[in-house]
């Protein structure tokens, strides 16, 4: 190493320094402090919670809502992955014709698709619970016609978590269409265009030149609506609190219950720990082996 | 393609306009192009001349008139189906696709069988000598390769017609001469029609079989580029074709004939009988130094090589005129020279800017006698 060399590899370490020490306090530490406090009991009136190896574990495999919590988790990811980026794109497409069509109102357009994301969870509580109420809400009187009419929606077993996962499609849809929309919007047109005279319909040109324009979108759309899918908790907050009978109760929010409802901090960490090592395998997945089919531009 | 030549068809627009808002692109525009030919639409940016190729391959709709494609009415024909390929400016390759996905992409498209696939391919790659390219990202390669790519694109479709826009611009000035020949070696080759839009009239000049010149969305002239040099129909046709361009000076009526305003020496004798100002036109490569003839003070001079540009001030005005002159001319601002015509000025009326036949140039007509 020259003289040179050296300090610029101090100057490299220094520069890094902030930001690694932000992370290792906010990230790395906490990590490894939940994981400490997973093999220890509740910390019962002032006295320090005592270790208990895995009991917190073997709880947990016993846990009859926990396991309950990991179907639903599964079901909602199942639906809401997929759906929400399926209808992001349709989205995307649609917006993006209308800017190379030159309508009118193409701003207002986009607005309309964006606004789910601008508005607050509250808001967004209120507008579908309006939407979801027995007998009065939208839901219900669109439906009268055709017999249906008054049914509890986010009241009963069957529909609540289907009603959660409609929630969420809009939201995540509305919220990842503007990726792909920007993504879109950087493929020339000219591309269309020579397609087109070479004779490649619609479907064609959507299959073999903007899909895979669009995968680096995908894949980062992907794993944020992957992760977004285990952290879902404040719509379940407002609008459902977990029921009828645990539901609508996903991962995160029944660890939210146990920790801060219950307050057994010891197998709230537990559950944590379990969610943060689900989370770290399918990041690892999708990085092995979706990162190399990617193609960036 | 070496084995079995396409041949080429007929273009036609006809009265074809095309408006954006209160902005004409195109005004009753019509042309023809003859099967196999060579066409050039030339003219500056923003004429319409992109416009025009749009139209013709279907990638826009004309507001008014019609596009016929082998004598047939494509006017309401999907791109698709004209049997035109198009290389863009921008050569409009796909990214993430390799050089032989990128030429074969239509023919996928078509369903064209594997086998025909391949050797089309080959065929392509080997005329315009891309072979060792075919695994390559458009990224990987340099402008001219690209263009190469479009090229065989365009090739590999065996259409009828090529659309080109401007294909050339993109490249440095010694890899444009080569490719200019290369695209004219290959549109004789194939027998295609080929419509190749510019705004460099070198380029026009020196590879079309006919040369459109179209200005603000009107067709200026339209001849072949020997008859477009030596007879423009318009000051506009005059000054666009030539480097340097035409001079362009006010014309004054003596007892002794026509002469440029503030000069004695007369450009020609007689006189066209035609009222009104009168503008000459005199190329630089005609006029040549001489002991007596039109009188000028040379403002600066230029000196390229096998020739030098000389910038004179002429007459009352002061008008400019530049003479092209052969080897190194030795002169120096100030320096007062005279020169002599090679060859008769053409005559422009000054207020229609178009140009006026005089009897020279018909010698069926013998009611003005001139002699140059
Ligand atoms: N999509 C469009 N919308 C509005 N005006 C256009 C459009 N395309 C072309 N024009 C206008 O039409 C005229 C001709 O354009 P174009 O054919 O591209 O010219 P050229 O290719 O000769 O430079 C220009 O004035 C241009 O501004
Ligand atoms: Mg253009």
């Amino acid at each position: 190493m020259t003289r040179s060399e050296r300090r610029e590899a101090v100057a490299g370490w220094l520069l890094v320094l902030p930001a690694a020490a932000l992370l290792a306090a906010f990230t790395h530490y906490p990590t490894v402090a939940t994981l400490w406090r997973s093999l220890h009991g509740q910390a019962l009136h002032g006295k320090p919670p005592s270790f208990v190896a895995l009991a917190n574990y073997r709880a947990m495999v016993k846990d009859p809502v926990f396991w309950q919590a990991l179907r639903n988790n599964a079901v909602y990811s199942a639906a809401v992955i997929p759906l929400s980026m399926a209808l992001s794109i349709v989205m995307a497409l649609a917006v993006d014709a209308a800017t190379g069509a030159r309508i009118r109102g193409r701003t207002f357009l986009r607005v309309a698709y964006f606004t789910p994301t601008i508005l607050p969870m509250i808001a967004i509580a209120n507008i579908w619970l309006y939407f979801f109420t027995p007998g009065y809400g939208l839901i219900d009187r669109l439906l009268a016609p055709f017999g249906f009419g008054n049914w509890n929606w986010l009241g009963a077993a069957s529909t609540a978590l289907p009603a959660m996962i409609v929630v969420a499609v809009w939201r995540e849809a509305a919220f990842y269409m503007i990726f792909y929309l920007a993504a879109l919007q950087t493929i020339p047109p000219t591309l269309r265009e020579a397609a087109t005279l070479e004779g490649a319909s619609r479907f064609t040109f959507f299959r073999r030149v903007i899909w895979p324009l669009l995968t680096p979108t995908t894949l980062f759309v992907f794993v944020n609506v992957v992760i977004d899918s285990f952290r879902l908790i404040d719509q379940i907050v407002v609008m459902t609190h977990g029921g009828p009978d645990n539901g609508t109760t996903i991962l995160l929010y029944y660890i939210y219950e146990v920790g801060f409802q219950y307050w057994d901090s010891g197998y709230a960490a537990a559950l944590t720990a379990v969610l943060l090592a689900g989370l770290a395998v399918v990041a690892l997945a999708q990085f092995l082996l979706l990162g190399r089919r990617v193609h960036y531009g | 393609m070496s084995e079995r030549p396409v041949h080429g068809a007929a273009v036609r627009l006809h009265h074809v306009t095309r408006r954006w808002g209160t902005s004409v692109a195109l005004d009753r525009v019509t042309i023809d192009v003859a099967a196999g030919s060579f066409t050039v639409l030339l003219g500056p940016s923003g004429c319409g001349k992109s416009t025009c190729l749009r139209l013709i391959a279907g990638l826009d709709e004309p507001n008014d008139g019609r596009v016929e494609i082998d004598g047939r009415d494509v006017t309401p024909v999907p791109p698709a189906a004209r049997g035109v390929a198009m290389v863009f400016q921008s050569y409009a390759l796909f990214p993430h696709l390799n050089v032989g996905e990128n030429i074969l992409f239509g023919l996928r498209a078509r369903n064209v069988g594997k086998a025909e696939r391949t050797r089309r391919l080959r065929d392509a790659a080997e005329m315009l000598g891309i072979g060792h390219l075919l695994d390559r990202r458009p990224a990987q390669l340099s402008g001219g390769q690209q263009q190469r790519v479009a090229l065989g694109r365009a090739v590999v479709a065996q259409t009828p017609v090529c659309l080109m826009d401007e294909p050339l611009s993109n490249l440095d000035a010694q890899l444009r001469a080569e490719m200019r020949r290369e695209v004219l070696a290959l549109q004789r080759r194939l027998g295609i029609t080929m419509i190749y839009v510019t705004h460099d009239q070198t380029e026009a000049m020196s590879m079309a079989d006919q040369v459109v010149l179209l200005r603000d969305g009107r067709v200026e002239q339209d001849a072949p580029p020997d008859r477009i040099y030596a007879h423009p129909e318009t000051t506009f046709a005059a000054s666009f074709i030539g480097t340097p361009p035409m001079n362009l000076l006010p014309l004054e009526r003596t007892a002794h004939g026509l002469t440029i305003a503030g000069t004695t020496t007369p450009l020609m004798t007689g006189r066209p009988d035609h009222r009104g100002p009168l503008l000459a036109g005199i190329r630089p490569e005609t006029l040549r130094l001489a002991a007596a003839g039109i009188e000028a003070r040379v403002t600066h001079s230029e000196f390229l090589g096998a020739d030098t540009i000389v910038a004179c001030a002429v007459g009352a005005g002061a008008a400019r005129l530049l003479a092209r002159l052969p080897g190194r001319a030795r002169l120096q601002p100030g320096d007062r020279v005279a020169f002599a015509l090679d060859a008769p000025p053409h005559i422009f009326d000054a207020t229609t800017s178009r140009r006026i036949v005089h009897a020279a140039e018909t010698p069926t007509r013998t009611a003005t006698p001139v002699s140059t």
